[in-house]
């Protein structure tokens, strides 16, 4: 068989094939993406990284099915992404949690549209709750919690729902940087233990190195994959580590070139 | 999988819990009578010094045309339960109040039953808000009042007239209000209910309406109390029983203590219930804090 002679690729979990996306701005084409190519493995926890307007978030929003693809395709397993779905988690930046909803009811949302039985709905919750540490705010609506917190709900909310891809649109973007660093860590635990495959678009280098297997630099005008970067550091990666640092001087340098080169091409 | 080594207590789950805790208000003991002095004594205030304002004014112009409140309270209790005046209006307040209210909450259940509806899909269909919206707001600027004359010709002179009238005037505030709120629902809920596999209608049920729930109630709170005042217009014309009957044929034999009565009795009537939308209102909305009234 020809499996026992040629080195075995394993097929890619999500495929972006050749994608282009083309926006329009009041009768003007913006091009948000030209020809991306990106294969991700099953388990990577890829960061997607760029300068704003570099396509990043579209390119997150069509592996989440909230936006179509204008050529090219996006797959998930073989079949092609057309719509929003639960096997793929978005975590957004603002939340989009349900603020009629108390934090155990945004957490149980997705499993009560499969209809999922009370018991195991509550048994399901508990877990994830407890996962998340805000076993004791379950009856707290999302108006009453920390930026934190509610960033924790909608993680929470997605891995409930047994999501296989964990979209995460610049995350811990709005949060302090204490909080931050602790949900950092605390989705690194979670990412350990399930195995998920993670794409975290981010614009902070540090949060890349720190978090990511593979970056990918992005840049604007129109949104392409410039570098598809391996990050060779070992786990658990310390941020004060001669090593850390070398890694984020080399991929600051490589974003600030472009950055600079991009100016000058304008 | 266990959670062993996860540690959701690093020290800034402590920072995120501090400020949760603000969201529950904490009353001291101390204060705590002045409190409720202000929060129970405060709002009667100022009727009291209107009532005595009232007297006063009765009693230093010794006018005969508008009676104090002491004759108003007297014929108050006459009008509920007879035994002072014995006449035509002796203790028939229970059936004029009860008319009058089944016929306006009957009209506004009406509108909103038919309003709601009509406001989630006008909110959510572009196509149909196309159709529909520009009409609405057409006949929305002509005051409900001034239906009055084809609302007879249309249901005959009687309370029928009455009930549409505040079927109409409720029906506007209603559907506005809750078109509103579905078009400013955060469309992020949107992406993330259909990320979480909500599909169709039931996108209605669980999302468009709890989204919409502040300015649907908002819509019921302005409906219910336009619904109070064209009650009174309707059946001030033709109709036998209700209140604005009794104030209107009050009005023809000079009795004006029994109009005053009558508008005490629709005043209290309105309060009443808008205290009840209220507490729909905070049951409902108890996730916003911002729309706690």
């Amino acid at each position: 068989m020809s499996d026992l002679i040629k080195p075995r690729v394993p097929a890619p979990i999500l495929d972006i094939a050749n994608v282009s996306k083309v926006f329009d701005l009041n009768g003007r084409p913006i091009h948000a993406l030209r020809d991306v190519n990106l294969q991700i493995q099953k388990g990577e926890f890829v960061c997607l990284i760029g300068a704003s307007g570099c396509g990043k978030s579209t390119l997150l929003r069509i592996m989440g099915g909230f936006e179509s693809v204008s050529t090219g395709s996006a797959r998930l397993y073989h079949s092609a992404i057309t719509e929003p779905g639960p096997e793929r988690g978005m975590v957004f930046q603002d939340y989009g949690l349900f603020p009629w909803l108390t934090v155990r009811q945004n957490i149980g949302f997705g499993p009560r549209q499969r209809g999922l039985p009370q018991a195991q709905l509550k048994e399901l919750t508990d877990h994830y709750l407890n996962m998340v540490g805000l076993t004791r705010f379950e009856a707290h609506y999302p108006s009453q919690l920390s930026g934190g917190m509610k960033q924790r709900v909608s993680i929470a909310r997605v891995l409930a729902n047994d999501c296989e891809v964990l979209l995460m649109d610049e995350p811990f973007g709005a949060l302090d940087a204490l909080t931050r660093e602790a949900l950092q860590k605390e989705l690194l635990d979670i990412w350990k233990k399930t195995r998920l495959t993670v794409i975290f678009v981010t614009h902070a280098v540090e949060e890349a190195v720190l978090m990511a297997d593979r970056v990918v630099v992005m840049t604007a005008g129109p949104g392409r994959v410039e570098r598809d970067y391996t990050i060779p550091l070992e786990r658990p990666r310390r941020i004060t580590s001669p090593e850390f640092n070398q890694v984020r001087q080399e991929l600051t340098d490589m974003l600030s070139s472009h950055v600079v080169h991009h100016a000058r091409a304008h | 999988m266990s959670t062993s080594d996860l540690n959701p207590h690093a020290p800034v789950a402590a920072s995120d819990t501090g400020a949760a805790s603000l969201a529950a208000p904490v009353f001291p003991a101390r204060g705590g009578t002045r409190r409720w002095l202000a929060r129970w004594c405060m709002p009667a205030v100022l009727p009291l010094l209107l009532l005595l304002a009232w007297d006063r004014a009765v009693a230093w112009t010794g006018t005969m045309l508008v009676p104090s409140p002491r004759e108003v309270a007297l014929m108050l209790w006459d009008f509920a339960f007879g035994g002072v005046y014995d006449d035509a209006f002796s203790a028939s307040l229970a059936v004029h109040w009860w008319k009058s209210i089944t016929r306006v909450y009957g009209a506004f259940a009406l509108a909103a039953l038919v309003a709601i509806p009509l406001g989630l899909v006008i909110g959510k269909n572009a196509a149909f808000r196309r159709f529909v919206d520009p009409t609405l707001q057409l006949l929305r600027p002509v005051p409900v009042t001034a239906w009055l004359p084809l609302s007879m010709i249309f249901f005959g002179v009687g309370p029928n007239a009455a009930v549409f009238l505040v079927f109409l005037g409720a029906f506007f505030p209603i559907v506005i209000n809750t078109t509103f709120g579905v078009r400013s629902v955060d469309g992020r809920l949107f992406e993330a209910a259909a990320m979480l596999g909500c599909k169709g209608t039931s996108m209605f049920r669980q999302v468009v309406l709890p989204a919409a729930m502040p300015s649907i109630v908002n819509g019921l709170r302005l409906g219910h109390g336009i619904s109070w005042f064209l009650i009174v217009v309707g059946e001030m014309t033709g109709v036998q029983q209700g209140l604005g009957a009794a104030i209107m044929d009050a009005r023809m034999l000079s009795r004006t203590d029994v109009v005053i009565a009558g508008m005490v009795v629709i005043g209290l009537s309105g309060f009443v219930t808008d205290r009840l939308i209220v507490a729909l209102n905070n049951r409902l909305l108890k996730w916003s804090p911002q729309h706690h009234v």
